[in-house]
C-alpha cells in the first residue's frame, strides 16, 4: 500500500532520505536546498528521523562529517547546492576515493558571480571527475524513487561509491507535485540496514586513507572506473526491481520517449529533459519523426546507449551547462561516445543558463532549425540576432 | 587480511609498514641514562612509539624506526636526551 503526498521536490527528497533511515545527516543550508534540510530537521523534531543530525559551519565540514560517519560504517545522507557543492569539492574527491557510499541531493543552481539562485547545471557538471555517480531527475516522483534507489546502488559491495542526485532549482525544488510514498516496511525491505565492507572500529583498528605508493594508487583509480562501468548494469537491475515492487519506471540510464521510428532524437537532462516531452508530442502531431532520450545518469556516462540512438537518428543535444573553452558537456561527451561507431550528425545548443526559461516552444524552435538545415554545429540559443 | 570486492585505501597496522624508517634520520636522539629521572615524558610524546618503556620505567630508543624528529629531546626536562648529527665522529 502506498499513500500520496503532495509536496515540493525538496520536501519529497527529505521524506525519501528519512525513509531510507540514515544514521547520520550532516548538512549546511543554502538556497535553494534550504527546505530540504529544514524538512529533515523537522522529521528529527517529530521523531520520525531517529538518526543523528549534525549541524556544521560549512559544506566542507558537512561532507567531512559524512565521510567520518560513513567510514564508521553507518548510512549517511546530505544535501547542498551550487557554491555549497563547490566548497565540498576537495571532500567529494575524498569520499569517492575512500569508496564511501554517501548519498547526496544537489539542487542545480547557478554559480556566481553575478549572484543568481536559479536553475543551471554547471555546479554538478563541474564535479563530474570526482568519482561520484550522478543522477538528474525530472519529477518529484523520480526524486523520491532515485533517493531510495541510490542507497542500494551506493552500498552495493561491488560499487561502494557516493551518489549525487541533482534536480533543477525551483523548477523542481520548490514546485509541488503528487508523489506516491511506499510503506516504510517496503522501503526497509528494499534497502536493509547498511552492511559496511569495512569500518573504523577501535576493537579492530585499521588506518583509513593512509600513504599509498604510485602503483597501488593507480589501482584505486582504475577500480573506481570499473565500479562505474558495473554501475551501468546495476542501475538497470535496480530500476527493474523497483518497477516490479512499486510499479514505477523512469527509464534506465536514458529515459527513451518515442525514439523507435525517430529521425531526430533530442538529448537533454533535468528539467529541460521533461519539458522536451511536450515538444516531442507537439512536433509529432505536425508529422515530425522526433524522439527524446532524457539522460538520467551523467556518470557513468551511457555511451553505448547513445551509440544505439545514433544508429538510426541524428541527435540534438541541449546543455544547461557549458565547459568554457569547449562547449556543452553533454554535447561533447555524446560526440566522444559516437566517435568511430556512428555516422550520426550531432547538433548542440546551450540554453537556459542562469535560470533562463527554456519552454517547449523554445525547444521546438531549436529542433526545427536543425530539421530545416539551418542549425550550426553548436550554438547558443536565443542569441541569433547579434546576441543580447 | 580481508579481501574486498573493491580496491580500498584502508590498511592494517603492522610494525614497519613503510619499511625501516630509522634511515630517514638526520639527527639522532642520544640518551644519558645517568641523567634520566624516569618521568616518561619522552615515552608519552614520541609520535612514532619508538621510545621503549622498560619494566622499571627506564627507557630505550628503537633506532630502527626512530625518524629523529627530536620531540623527545625537546620535552625532556633534565636534558637527558640530546640530538646529534648522524655519522658524527665519536
Amino acid at each position: 500500500m502506498s499513500s500520496v503526498m503532495i509536496d515540493t521536490g525538496n520536501y519529497i527528497a527529505a521524506k525519501a532520505a528519512v525513509m531510507a533511515r540514515p544514521d547520520v545527516v550532516a548538512a549546511y543550508p543554502i538556497t535553494p536546498q534550504t527546505t530540504l534540510v529544514e524538512g529533515i530537521a523537522n522529521y528529527r523534531d517529530t521523531g520520525e528521523f531517529k538518526g543523528e543530525y549534525i549541524c556544521v559551519e560549512s559544506e566542507h565540514s558537512a561532507m567531512s562529517a559524512c565521510i567520518g560517519a560513513s567510514a564508521a560504517g553507518v548510512r549517511t545522507f546530505t544535501g547542498t547546492s551550487s557554491h555549497g557543492l563547490l566548497l565540498m569539492h576537495e571532500m567529494l574527491h575524498w569520499a569517492a576515493l575512500a569508496r564511501l557510499p554517501i548519498v547526496m541531493c544537489n539542487i542545480n543552481r547557478v554559480v556566481g558571480p553575478g549572484w543568481n539562485i536559479w536553475a543551471d547545471e554547471n555546479d554538478s557538471v563541474s564535479q563530474r571527475d570526482t568519482g561520484w555517480i550522478q543522477f538528474y531527475c525530472s519529477s518529484n516522483q523520480e526524486i523520491f524513487d532515485t533517493v531510495i534507489q541510490a542507497f542500494k546502488l551506493a552500498e552495493h559491495e561491488k560499487i561502494s561509491l557516493p551518489v549525487m542526485i541533482s534536480y533543477n532549482a525551483f523548477i523542481l525544488s520548490h514546485t509541488s507535485m503528487p508523489v506516491y510514498i511506499p510503506e516504510q516496511e517496503e522501503v526497509d525491505d528494499f534497502i536493509p540496514k547498511r552492511k559496511p565492507l569495512w569500518k573504523l572500529d577501535v576493537d579492530n583498528p585499521i588506518t583509513f586513507g593512509n600513504i599509498i605508493l604510485p602503483h597501488e594508487y593507480e589501482k584505486v583509480r582504475r577500480d573506481m572506473q570499473n565500479a562505474q562501468e558495473y554501475a551501468k548494469k546495476l542501475i538497470v537491475e535496480i530500476n527493474r526491481d523497483w518497477e516490479r515492487r512499486f510499479g514505477r519506471y523512469h527509464g534506465d540510464l536514458l529515459d527513451l520517449y518515442k525514439c523507435d521510428d525517430a529521425e531526430y532524437i533530442l538529448v537533454a537532462m533535468g528539467a529541460i529533459g521533461s519539458e522536451s516531452k511536450v515538444t516531442v508530442d507537439n512536433m509529432r502531431k505536425e508529422g515530425y519523426k522526433i524522439g527524446l532520450a532524457r539522460l538520467r545518469v551523467f556518470r557513468p556516462f551511457p555511451g553505448e546507449e547513445i551509440v544505439k540512438l545514433g544508429d538510426k537518428a541524428d541527435l540534438i543535444v541541449i546543455d544547461r551547462n557549458v565547459s568554457i573553452g569547449l562547449g556543452g558537456a553533454v554535447f561533447n561527451e555524446v560526440k566522444a561516445s559516437l566517435y568511430g561507431k556512428s555516422d550520426a550528425k550531432v547538433y548542440g545548443y546551450i540554453a537556459g543558463l542562469g535560470g533562463k526559461d527554456v519552454t517547449y516552444g523554445d525547444i521546438e524552435k531549436m529542433c526545427k532549425k536543425v530539421v530545416d538545415g539551418k542549425a550550426k554545429h553548436m550554438e547558443w540559443y536565443g542569441f541569433e540576432k547579434g546576441g543580447v | 587480511m580481508k579481501k574486498y570486492n573493491v580496491v580500498t585505501t584502508i590498511s592494517y597496522p603492522t610494525k614497519g609498514a613503510m619499511g625501516k624508517t630509522g634511515n630517514w634520520r638526520v639527527f639522532k636522539p642520544v640518551l644519558d641514562k645517568n641523567k634520566c629521572v624516569k618521568c616518561l615524558r619522552c615515552w608519552v610524546y614520541c609520535p612514532e612509539a619508538t621510545i621503549i618503556r622498560n619494566k622499571d620505567d627506564s627507557v630505550d630508543i628503537d633506532y630502527e624506526y626512530c625518524k629523529g624528529c627530536g620531540i623527545c629531546a625537546d620535552v625532556c626536562k633534565v636534558g637527558a636526551i640530546v640530538m646529534e648529527r648522524e655519522g658524527k665522529r665519536e
